[in-house]
């Protein structure tokens, strides 16, 4: 097609955040895309504790296969945990059924465990092989994914954007910060410390919005018209379909193996 | 007939007195006019005014032999009058180098085939191939700032309008700059604060000062340079 080779074959600093060099970051990105898609899907429509592990014993394989550092990413994994962590404590306190222990009156049961259990797995199994597909990718070949997935613009042009300012937003928001700290701010409990704060933020926002204008007059310049063109185009090789079809196959598996264990 | 034709115009920003007040100036082909002043006199604002960004309140500019007024006649004005705006980051908003600079030529219309050319030619004529297909926001400065250039140049403009272009550039960048600029051929209207710059590239030097472009006294020393 184009003879615009892809971003993740040239070299790009190695500090890049998810720069990988496992076969599964070989995989063209649309698929491993689609993959983790079917595949959270899949294990949010499963309830039996069997297909449960058998996924999360998949989403370590991708995990392994992923070369991602395995203690971060469990760190991050855990992160995401704790958000759901008051959920999972509760359940078994509200869900009524056959009663394990009492605490202060109230009786936590067996059936509000089972649902607390099987929310964590799903729930670690999907972000795991999301972390392991997708999490692998350059935020910038992910926005390239989506547009050729279709995925509306709209939505694509405002991932790269944030991609894009991102970093130079936190630069400006260091430099301020640095300059604050030059003349001897130190964070307190205090009105003047909130005061500050929110001048901060609010130079800040000014300083956005100047910029987004300043960038919308540089791309008048160059002829704007309301059409952001991406010029990426991927090709699927025979290893992203071999991925595809196995991992397709693995995903009916587990199907397989839910209607059968509800069929008992 | 002048590529630049600018009289009289007037502009003031909201609640702050005027910034311009009947400056005038004439760009011919070939000429590289230096523009000079302290900070806040408005020469950011002149050059906005060429390309059409701001309207003046009052004057005319005119730009390749037609008065232009409306937002629709400069259209045309900004792709023949690049202008390379004083932070690159406000310029380079594409993921990649390759993509920001085919940005322009996609807007007028090329194919893609025909965008990647231009692309590869810019690239090659700056020496820049090597940053083809990198990430624009890991771009160095000094990188950032040719790169700024490459997306305007590859409009093929006739005239380049340059804002602080050796801002934040170490010597060794700057070299490589006036290198670049020097062996373009477009007429020229340059922004710096930089005596070394203007003199290694002006042909001429303006001065603006409360809101008029004046031509600077001759030197008083006979040895010292014009621009």
């Amino acid at each position: 097609m184009s003879g615009i080779p892809t971003i993740t074959g040239t070299a790009l600093p190695s500090n890049a955040p998810g720069h990988q060099t496992g076969w599964l970051a070989q995989l063209d990105p649309r698929a491993r895309i689609l993959c983790a898609v079917g595949f959270a899907v899949t294990v949010v429509t499963c309830d039996s504790f069997g297909t449960l592990v058998a996924a999360v014993a998949i989403a370590l394989a991708l995990l392994v296969a992923s070369r991602l550092p395995p203690r971060q990413t469990l760190r991050r994994m855990v992160a995401m945990d704790s958000f759901i962590l008051f959920m999972l404590i509760l359940l078994p306190f509200t869900v009524p059924g056959e009663p394990i222990l009492t605490i202060w009156g109230i009786s936590a049961s067996w059936e509000g465990l089972a649902q607390a259990t099987r929310i964590a797995l799903k729930a670690n199994a999907v972000i795991l092989a999301l972390m392991a597909l997708v999490g692998t990718m350059e935020p910038v070949v992910l926005g390239h994914a989506l547009h050729s997935l279709r995925v509306p613009a709209g939505l694509v042009h405002l991932l790269m954007f944030t991609v894009r300012y991102i970093e130079v937003l936190r630069q400006e928001y260091m430099r301020l910060r640095l300059a604050m700290k030059a003349r001897g701010f130190r964070p307190s409990t205090c009105w003047h410390t909130y005061r500050s704060v929110g001048y901060l933020l609010g130079m800040m926002l000014v300083r956005s919005v100047e910029r987004s204008e300043r960038i919308m007059d540089a791309m008048k310049c160059r002829g704007f018209t309301g059409h952001i063109p991406l010029m990426k185009r991927f090709c699927l090789s025979q290893n992203d379909i071999v991925f595809a079809a196995l991992f397709s196959l693995l995903i009916v598996t587990l199907l397989v193996g839910e209607a059968l264990h509800a069929a008992v | 007939m002048p590529l630049f034709e600018l009289s009289d115009i007037h502009f003031g920003y909201p609640h702050r007195p005027p910034i311009l007040a009947g400056a005038d100036m004439v760009l011919d082909a070939g000429e590289r006019v230096c523009v000079t002043g302290h900070n806040g006199a408005g020469k950011s604002t002149l050059l906005r005014i060429m390309v059409g960004l701001l309207r003046p309140t009052g004057g005319t500019v005119a730009a390749f032999g037609q008065s232009r007024r409306e937002e629709a006649d400069f259209h045309d004005v900004r792709r023949r009058a690049g202008l390379v705006f004083q932070d690159p980051d406000d310029q380079l908003f594409c993921p990649t180098v390759a993509e920001d600079i085919a940005f322009g030529p996609l807007n007028l219309g090329a194919s893609r085939a025909s965008a990647i050319e231009i692309v590869d030619s810019v690239l090659t004529r700056l020496d820049l191939m090597h940053l083809r297909d990198r990430v624009t926001h890991r771009l160095s400065g000094g990188e950032k700032r040719l790169v700024t250039l490459a997306t305007v140049l590859a409009m093929e403009p006739d005239v380049l309008l340059l804002d602080e272009p050796t801002n934040a550039l170490d010597e060794e960048n700057e070299a490589r700059l006036v290198e670049v600029l020097d062996a373009l051929p477009q007429a020229m209207v340059i922004v710096s604060h930089d005596p070394h710059f203007r003199r290694r590239l002006g042909t001429r030097s303006l001065r603006l000062k409360e809101g008029i472009l004046t031509q600077p006294a001759p030197p008083k020393c006979r040895n010292a340079s014009v621009p």
